[in-house]
């Protein structure tokens, strides 16, 4: 049987999109965390590219590159910059949940994703939508890397991999939602960074450093 | 009616406006958000009363909406907010605020106000996610407003947690309109709830079960439940009083009020059966953490925080139950507990002014030395507890009623047991502060020497006015009765 290009095309933007979310987890180096985050973005782009030129449609290709200009260079620029030039900052050095534990994690998490996933995928089968797990095993590493890591900077890269989940979600299921919600998201996600951005310079004045193990002062 | 519908965005917008260019004078630029937010408060009377006539209105093809439910919100929005903007130049002028720092607060201030009033006008699921997810964006550097070590913790935590609720929240969405678009609707309808309700039952149920619990789970952390909460302490802790009481408020009830936007596309797609357990495990939840955390606390500002999450628990347990009655308690329930908490924030800022510390400890015999502070203060803290004739005991009667007649005796005892010693902690602790020996005159140390300013009655007068309409409320509702029961009926099983 010989595959037709566009499922295997979608195939393999699903893969680098996965695999990107999972070489977060594995690099400690931010500014590497923040490269792999790009090259996401770039994958991310790749997905809805594909399926505009699969659908004839116009629109998809230019919102597709409306997402790989934010999510591929705009917003790894400002976690560049939120990254500042303190090299000494630049490791995540003692995450809650060490490298290997955190890789099996993944691969657990991939599994959860296709477990629960499957009445999306039955609901209309699909090339699209039998990447949905992909999408979805991204969401959940973006969470957990949230929730492990100690660094500001790495939790803004974990949030953005939840993001980035999140849109590959909406793309994959329904070839994207109406273009005034996903304008409204990406602003919105744009400024998140930015705030978040900002945060994180004045936490380093304020405390000498973004490590989140000083943000103890608040506790019962 | 257009212009009607769009001035509670664009009047707290002209304010933002204002600040940005003119900044922030205490004589002449501080009182322009009292005016919008008084314009404001009419204009949703005028909405209010054009639903309860003539029904549902929109505009925008539909993307900006109003019925009962919004109408509801939007009252609350409005008045919440014209208390917080009364009270905001008392509450600059004693922080020694530096001019940027008060024109930022300016700008954010009805910025935030501007978002709430949109999310309960919107038509639309993704308009409404929209703008919850504004609300985080601009009361970030509200909560990390005084630039603290602690606020600016709390202002990281409150974006972090947030923004990664909200973004499940949005999955879920995501994923609902996968669903919806499956049974035949087109993009532009498919995330409005009009439609969305009316296909409710073709939708995919496995689909709308996930999307269902993400989108709960999501906005539910918004509104400071169960399992995401661990932000609400501390931002509503760190935040400047007129802002923690806008967040206390009503940011919590307009992310609960979309909770029971998704609740009416829920119950016809799932049965009612599906969601009552999510949301009664959450508001158990939260009612036994908050309760728990009372007891122990050192903080009247976290002490406020928790109360908060108490009565969002009880507010969550309320639309579990689901029924006419049940409703009308938990909008009524809203209503009341946004005046009160209100007044008891604001009240907790002009202490904290006149004491520095938010320690329980550090306040003593607060009714021998500022008798008319410490009356208001009291007099809100009966009212949270529900003390007649405040509006809360009307709406906990209601809902303990509901909950006995809907079959959820024991959740609903279990739920009034945590309320009681919530109740006990809460007391206690304020006893603390308002009772006692008044302090040795040696504690007070030489630098606090710079006197306070008394607490004059022109400050006092929004806390009086929330008094006052907290008690109106549980008295009658007077020309608001089929607003309500008109709001209910949007979301109750019939």
């Amino acid at each position: 049987m010989t595959q037709t290009p566009y499922p295997l095309a979608m195939d393999l933007a699903a893969g680098l999109f996965l695999l990107s979310a999972i070489g977060v987890l594995w690099r400690q180096q931010l500014s590497a965390m923040i490269r792999l985050l790009g090259l996401q973005g770039a994958a991310l782009a790749g997905i809805v590219a594909i399926l505009g030129v699969h659908q004839h449609s116009l629109e998809l290709i230019l919102v597709a590159v409306g997402v790989g200009v934010l999510r591929a260079a705009a917003l790894p620029w400002l976690a560049r910059r939120a990254l500042g030039d303190s090299p000494a900052e630049a490791r995540e050095t003692r995450p809650v949940v060490n490298v290997a534990t955190s890789l099996l994690a993944a691969a657990a998490l991939t599994l959860l994703a296709y477990a629960v996933t499957r009445p999306l995928v039955a609901l209309a089968p699909s090339p699209a939508t039998t990447i949905l797990p992909a999408a979805v095993a991204v969401v959940l590493i973006g969470f957990f890397t949230l929730v492990t890591r100690r660094r500001a900077l790495s939790q803004v890269v974990g949030f953005l991999l939840l993001d980035n989940g999140i849109t590959a979600t909406a793309f994959l299921a329904t070839a994207g939602v109406p273009l005034i919600v996903e304008l409204g998201v990406s602003f919105d996600l744009l400024l998140v960074v930015l705030v978040l951005q900002v945060l994180t310079t004045r936490l380093r004045t304020a405390f000498g450093s973004s490590d989140l193990d000083e943000l103890r002062e608040l506790h019962d | 009616m257009t212009i009607t519908l769009l001035a509670p965005t664009g009047l707290p917008l002209i304010a933002a406006l204002t600040y940005a260019t003119a900044g922030w004078r205490a004589r002449s630029t501080a009182w322009v958000g009292v005016v919008t937010s008084t314009l404001l408060a009419a204009d949703a009377l005028t909405v209010a009363a054009t639903v309860t006539r003539r029904g549902p209105v929109h505009t925008a093809g539909g993307l900006i909406r109003a019925d009962a439910l919004s109408a509801w919100m939007l009252l609350g929005v409005a008045t919440v907010a014209l208390l917080a903007c009364w009270a905001s130049p008392a509450y600059l002028a004693a922080g020694h605020t530096s001019a940027s720092r008060a024109r930022w607060y300016g700008v954010l201030l009805h910025l935030f106000i501007a978002a709430m009033t949109a999310a309960v006008l919107a038509g639309n699921l993704g308009i409404l996610w929209v703008t919850v997810e504004a609300t985080t964006i601009v009361t970030a550097f509200l909560v990390g407003h005084h630039r603290t070590r602690t606020a600016l913790e709390a202002a990281w935590k409150y974006v972090v947690i947030c923004s990664a609720a909200i973004a499940i929240a949005f999955l879920g969405l995501v994923l609902l309109y996968y669903a919806a678009r499956h049974t035949g609707l087109t993009g532009e309808q498919a995330l409005n709830w009009v439609t969305l309700t009316g296909h409710a039952h073709q939708l995919d149920p496995a689909v709308t079960r996930i999307a269902i619990g993400l989108a709960v789970i999501g906005f539910g952390a918004k509104a400071g439940l169960i399992p995401l909460h661990a932000w609400l302490p501390d931002a509503h802790s760190q935040a400047p009083a007129p802002v923690s009481a806008l967040m206390s408020g009503v940011l919590l009830p307009v992310a609960l009020y979309a909770v029971l936007r998704v609740k009416a596309i829920a119950d016809p797609a799932l049965g009612a059966g599906y969601l009552r357990t999510v949301l009664l495990i959450m508001a158990l939840a939260t009612l036994a953490v908050a309760a728990l955390l009372l007891i122990g606390q050192r903080d009247y500002k976290r002490m406020l925080a928790y109360s908060s999450m108490e009565h969002m628990g009880l507010i969550a347990l309320a639309a579990a139950i689901g029924s006419q009655l049940a409703i009308a308690g938990l909008l009524l329930h809203m209503a009341g507990h946004g005046l009160a908490k209100t007044v008891a924030f604001l009240g907790s800022g002009h202490i904290l002014h006149r004491h520095i510390s938010s320690r329980i400890t550090d306040v003593r015999a607060l009714a021998a030395r500022m008798p008319l502070l410490a009356g208001l203060f009291g007099l809100a803290i009966l009212a949270l507890l529900g003390f007649p004739p405040a509006a809360l005991f009307a709406s906990e009667l209601g809902i303990a009623r509901a909950g006995a007649d809907g079959g959820l005796i024991w959740a609903t005892a279990a739920a009034f047991t945590l309320m009681v010693v919530a109740f006990a902690a809460i007391t206690a602790h304020t006893g603390r502060m308002l009772l006692g020996p008044p302090p040795v005159p040696e504690t007070v140390t030489a630098e606090a020497s710079d006197p306070p300013a008394a607490f004059t009655l022109t400050a006092a007068m929004p806390l009086i006015a929330g008094l006052l309409g907290v008690a109106a409320l549980g008295i009658t509702l007077g020309p608001f009765t089929d607003l309500l029961h008109a709001a209910a009926s949007i979301v109750a099983a019939s």
